[in-house]
C-alpha cells in the first residue's frame, strides 16, 4: 500500500447537481509523473483540486503514503503534515503570487511555517531553492510584477518546493507561458524530479507536453476516467473515442479537421451505446490509419 | 532639486501616489491638510476666543476685525468655524475608525467562511441598513443624553454595513484568487491568510470606501447639531452654527449659517475626491 506516493480510489463531487467527478481512481509511484488530461470541464482541475484540499471529495479516499486525507484537516498538525505532502502549482503565475510579497519572502514564509530553522539557515535554504528554479538574488529582491511570466512560475515552483512535497501539482501550469519559455520550465521541472524524486501530477489539456513529460496519462471525460495507461501505448493506439478526438484535435502537419469531425460522430455513437463509465470497455475498435496527408478544402 | 530627507520623502508618498499629479486631488488634499492643522492649531491661529462675546459687533458683515463677521452674540465667525473643525473632524474620524475595523471584520469573516456565517452576518448587515441612521442616532441619545457620543455610536453602528458589504465582495473576489489558494495549501490558518496576506491587498479599497464614509459621517454629525442632538452650544461646531445662525438669515445676516455651510459641503467633497482618487488608483492596479 505504501509503495504508491499517491493514492486516489472512487473519488466523486457533485455541485449541485452535476457530477464534476464521478468514481476516479488512480495511483502515483513515488517519483512517477502522471498526466490527467481531459477538456475543460472534464473535472480534471477539480480532482486537483480535492487532493490538495481546497475541494472536500463527497466520496472516495485520497491517500499519500497511506495517510488518508480525504476529510477536513483537524488541528495545526494535521494541516502541516499534508502541506508537506501535496503542493500545487497554479496555472497562472500573475495570479498566483501575492503581489505584496517580494520573492524572497515568498519562498521563506513555507519554511517558516513548516520547519525551526535558524534565519541564516532559513536564508541559505531559500537562496538554494531559488538557485534551483535558476533564480539569482537580483530576482529574490523584486516583487512579483516585475517578473516575467516564466520567472514567476519558477517562483511558483520554488515555493511549492519548500516544504519537500512528496508530490506537487501542476494545474494547467505552463499553460500561460509562450512556447519556448513552456520548454524551459518543463525542462527544469524534468531536472528537479530527477534530482529530488518528487512526483508530478500534471493536470493538462495540451497531449503534446503529456507525451514529453508523463510516464502515465489518465483521460477525464465528464468527470469519469475513460483511459488510462502508459502515456506511450495510450497515445500510439488510444482504446477510447474520446481519447482519439482529443489526439486528432492537436493540430500538426497533416492535420485534417473532417477527422475530428468523424471523431466527434464516433464518440456520440459510443456514447450512445454504453453511457462513459470506468470500467466498459470501447464498443468501437480503432481503425488504423495512416497519417492521412490530405488536407480538407477547409485548409 | 531641494535635497529632501529620506524619511519625510517616504512619508509623503503614499500622498503623492493618490493625488498621482491630478490637480483637482492634489488642491482636495491640499484642503484638507490645511483643515487639519487648522484644527490642531486652533487656540493659536484663531483671530478670537470662539466663545467671547462682542456685542458692538453682533451680525456685523465682514469687518476687517471680524473677517467672516459676528454671529447674533457678537461671536467672531471665523474662530468658531476654526475651532468648530475640531468637532467637526473629530466626530466623524471616529465613526470612520470604527465602522472600518467592525466592517472589516464582518465582511471579510462572512466571506471567508461563506454559508450560515455569511448569511447570518448579511441579513444582520442588512437589518442594520433598512434602519435610518439619523433614527438611531435619535433613539440612542434619548439613552445617552445629548453630546456627541451618542451620535458618534450610533454613526459608527450605520456606517459599518457600508463598509462591510464592500469588504465582503472584494473578500470573496480576493479569496478565489490562486494566491491566497497557495496559501492555504502552504498549510497556514485561515486567520493567518485573512490578517496578514487578505486583508493588506483589499485595505486600499476599504479606505477608499471610508475616505468618502468620512464625507457622509461629518454631514450627519453636522445635521444632529444642527437638529440639537450632537455638540451643545456654546461650544462651536459647524451644524450647531447654521442652526444658531438659520434665524439671523431673516435679519438679512448670511455668513454666520453660510461660512459653516460652506465648510460642510467643500470638506465633504474634498473627502469624495479623494477616496474616489484612491478607489481610481486600486482599479487601474487591477488591471
Amino acid at each position: 500500500m505504501t509503495e504508491h506516493a499517491l493514492e486516489v480510489e472512487g473519488l466523486r463531487k457533485t455541485f449541485g447537481d452535476h457530477v464534476a467527478v464521478d468514481g476516479v481512481s488512480f495511483s502515483l509511484p513515488p517519483g512517477g509523473s502522471l498526466a490527467i488530461v481531459g477538456e475543460s470541464g472534464s473535472g480534471k482541475t477539480t480532482t486537483a483540486r480535492m487532493l490538495v484540499g481546497l475541494e472536500r471529495p463527497d466520496a472516495g479516499r485520497i491517500r499519500v503514503g497511506g495517510r488518508d486525507r480525504s476529510h477536513v484537516a483537524r488541528g495545526r498538525a494535521t494541516r502541516l503534515a499534508r502541506a508537506r505532502e501535496i503542493q500545487m502549482v497554479f496555472q497562472d503565475p500573475y495570479l498566483s503570487l501575492d503581489p505584496r510579497v517580494t520573492v524572497a519572502a515568498c519562498v521563506e514564509e513555507p519554511l517558516r511555517l513548516h520547519f525551526s530553522m535558524s534565519p541564516a539557515e532559513r536564508r541559505a535554504r531559500r537562496d538554494e531553492l531559488l538557485a534551483r528554479v535558476g533564480l539569482g538574488e537580483r530576482e529574490a529582491d523584486a516583487l512579483p510584477r516585475r517578473l516575467s511570466g516564466g520567472q514567476r512560475q519558477r517562483v511558483a515552483i520554488a515555493r511549492a518546493l519548500a516544504t519537500r512535497p512528496k508530490v506537487l501539482i501542476l494545474d494547467e501550469a505552463t499553460a500561460a507561458l509562450d512556447v519556448s519559455i513552456q520548454a524551459q520550465i518543463l525542462d527544469l521541472l524534468a531536472e528537479i524530479r530527477r534530482d529530488t524524486g518528487v512526483g508530478y501530477l500534471f493536470v493538462t489539456h495540451n497531449l503534446a507536453l503529456v507525451r514529453h513529460v508523463a510516464d502515465d496519462i489518465l483521460v477525464l471525460y465528464q468527470g469519469r476516467v475513460v483511459e488510462t495507461g502508459p502515456t506511450r501505448e495510450v497515445l500510439a493506439a488510444p482504446e477510447h473515442p474520446y481519447t482519439r478526438l482529443l489526439l486528432h484535435s492537436v493540430p500538426r502537419p497533416g492535420w485534417d479537421p473532417a477527422r475530428i469531425a468523424a471523431d466527434r460522430r464516433a464518440l456520440a455513437a459510443a456514447l450512445k451505446e454504453t453511457p462513459p463509465s470506468p470500467a466498459s470497455a470501447d464498443p468501437l475498435r480503432h481503425v488504423p490509419e495512416t497519417n492521412s496527408t490530405e488536407r480538407s478544402a477547409a485548409q | 532639486m531641494t535635497a529632501v530627507p529620506v524619511h519625510r520623502r517616504r512619508f509623503f508618498a503614499p500622498l503623492a501616489r493618490v493625488a498621482g499629479g491630478d490637480k483637482l486631488v492634489t488642491a482636495a488634499l491640499a484642503l484638507l491638510a490645511l483643515l487639519i492643522v487648522a484644527a490642531v492649531l486652533a487656540p493659536w491661529i484663531a483671530p478670537h476666543d470662539p466663545d467671547a462675546v462682542d456685542l458692538s459687533a453682533t451680525l456685523s458683515g465682514s469687518t476687517p476685525e471680524h473677517l467672516l463677521g459676528a454671529d447674533q452674540s457678537g461671536r467672531d465667525v471665523l474662530s468658531r468655524l476654526i475651532f468648530g473643525a475640531r468637532t467637526g473632524l473629530l466626530g466623524p474620524l471616529v465613526v470612520v475608525i470604527v465602522s472600518t475595523v467592525l466592517g472589516m471584520l464582518i465582511g471579510v469573516t462572512a466571506a471567508w467562511h461563506g454559508g450560515v456565517v455569511d448569511a447570518v452576518l448579511s441579513r444582520a448587515m442588512e437589518l442594520v441598513f433598512s434602519f435610518p441612521a439619523l433614527l438611531l442616532a435619535i433613539i440612542l441619545v434619548a439613552v445617552f443624553g445629548v453630546g456627541l457620543t451618542a451620535p458618534v455610536i450610533a454613526m459608527s453602528v450605520a456606517y459599518a454595513p457600508y463598509v462591510g458589504r464592500l469588504a465582503r465582495s472584494v473578500a470573496l473576489r480576493e479569496k478565489a484568487r490562486p494566491y491566497i489558494q497557495a496559501y492555504r495549501v502552504q498549510g497556514w490558518s485561515g486567520w493567518v491568510i485573512c490578517v496578514k496576506h487578505l486583508l493588506p491587498n483589499i485595505a486600499p479599497l476599504i479606505l477608499a470606501q471610508s475616505a468618502i464614509n468620512f464625507g457622509y459621517a461629518l454631514m450627519d454629525l453636522a445635521a444632529l447639531s444642527f437638529l440639537g442632538f450632537g455638540v451643545q452650544p456654546p461650544t462651536a461646531d459647524w451644524g450647531a452654527m447654521i442652526n444658531e445662525g438659520s434665524s439671523s438669515l431673516l435679519q438679512g445676516a448670511m455668513l454666520p449659517a453660510l461660512a459653516p455651510g460652506v465648510a460642510i459641503v467643500i470638506t465633504v467633497v474634498a473627502f469624495g475626491i479623494v477616496g474616489e482618487s484612491i478607489a481610481d488608483r486600486v482599479a487601474r492596479r487591477e488591471q
